[in-house]
């Protein structure tokens, strides 16, 4: 059975969070994680409580000059050029490096140790029966992955439902948001441009092999170039959500719209049903092949 | 002395390539003896840190001046740790450059930007 569900559009402001809180919301007993870790929202909406942090470091390698006999290996080796040679020793630019850790295994030396810096931090909380798990990133800070990476092990040990509310894109931070989900929700604005950030993520959701499905969002009678690209590419529509005022106020007041208005809490309750069913029938079929 | 231009193509007739870090090739140029070399910009594809690297290779060729049209902050931290002078070149051709520096006419590059950096 399908239980752990990645939100995830190709831009922001498609509805990520929106359908990601309610989901949760209607979900009930569900672990949510907010991997959006430059600008983490999802907060805001549920408001979690007895909030526990925890600080996510990288290591970052630091040179004993006295120990360095000028080599240039670890120059040589860094592919992410982090490393330069200045006045006869290797000089760290802290910003350029990934903490891949090979300037240490290749330093003929060992003039190269690590040391562990901090780049962000989880918030664990709690929403009623909905545990909230966001990452958030350092101001000045350049990838995510690590607090991603962290917030993935969360994923792993839960046993129960899990929404991950994805970075906006398709960039390496929303490979690592996915790469653990059983199912993938596209999230699409009917416009031609939302139809070309649809497709980012289709590309890369068909990349991972994921099963996917689209939610419509910001739906207007007349034409939704998303929706054409999903009958066009017979991707499956799980659901639509109407471009409604109300549901645009409940938001702008923080407030999630499943919890405040009957009707919202039909329209997301229906659409867990559907994802559920949905997403059971593709990982079904996925196995038996 | 020696000096270091970004370029477009391996002639003098190139123009000056308006990215430091992801110009395609880098012409040396000796003033006293008037020889000139070319190296590929082996970082142009490197998903980072391009800056840094031509910084390098610019500093390890025993280059005193670099010419070039904008310069990042990291590579420009590498150049001055070499003591390499960064010189704003002026619109056109290695050429035109080379002569501008010879009769004096650059001036020193005052503004270095924040890079480029785009992490996935």
């Amino acid at each position: 059975m399908a239980k752990k569900f990645a939100v995830l559009s190709g831009k922001g402001g498609t509805g990520k969070t929106l359908l990601s809180v309610n989901l949760a919301s209607v979900a009930g007993d569900c672990l949510y994680v907010d991997c959006d870790v430059e600008e983490p929202n999802g907060h805001l909406f549920l408001k979690p409580e007895q909030v526990r942090k925890e600080t996510v470091c990288v290591k970052i390698p630091v040179v004993e000059k006295a120990l360095c006999d000028g080599c240039r290996n670890c120059v040589e080796f860094c592919k992410f050029n982090a490393i330069a040679f200045m006045k006869d020793k290797p000089y760290v630019f802290e910003e350029v490096c990934h903490s891949c850790g090979g300037c240490v295994l290749v330093c003929p030396q060992k003039a190269i140790t690590e040391k562990e810096k901090p780049i962000g931090e989880i918030r664990r909380g709690n929403s009623n029966r909905i545990k909230s798990h966001s990452g958030i990133m350092n101001v000045g800070e350049v990838s995510g992955v690590p607090i991603i990476e962290k917030l993935m092990e969360d994923v792993r040990k839960e046993s129960g439902t899990v929404i991950i509310d994805c970075p906006p894109g398709s960039a390496c931070i929303v490979m690592e948001s996915i790469k653990d989900a059983d199912y993938c929700l596209l999230v699409a604005e009917p416009t031609v441009f939302g139809a070309h950030n649809l497709k980012m993520v289709y590309d890369l959701v068909r990349l991972f092999n994921k099963p996917h499905g689209v939610v419509l969002n910001k739906c207007l009678p007349g034409e939704n170039p998303a929706e054409d690209f999903c009958v066009k590419n017979n991707v499956p529509i799980l659901g639509r959500i109407p471009f409604d005022k109300q549901l645009g106020k409940l938001s702008s007041d923080a407030l999630i719209a499943a919890d405040e208005d009957e009707r919202f809490k039909t329209l997301f309750s229906g659409l867990l049903n559907k994802i559920m069913e949905e997403a059971d029938s593709e990982t079904a079929s996925d196995s038996k092949r | 002395m020696k000096i270091a231009i970004p370029v477009e193509k391996q002639n003098l007739d190139a123009q000056v390539a308006q990215s430091f870090g992801r110009a395609p090739h880098f012409l040396f140029y000796n003033t006293k003896s008037k020889e000139s070399y070319y190296l590929d910009n082996t970082a142009v594809a490197d998903s980072g840190g391009a800056g840094i690297r031509a910084a390098q290779v610019v500093a390890d060729h025993g280059a005193e001046a670099l010419l070039t049209p904008r310069c990042g902050n990291n590579a420009q931290e590498v150049l001055s740790g070499a003591e390499v002078l960064i010189y704003k070149s002026i619109p056109g051709t290695a050429l035109e450059n080379i002569e501008a520096f010879i009769a004096e006419k650059l001036v020193l590059l005052d503004e270095f930007h924040s890079g480029m950096h785009r992490h996935g």
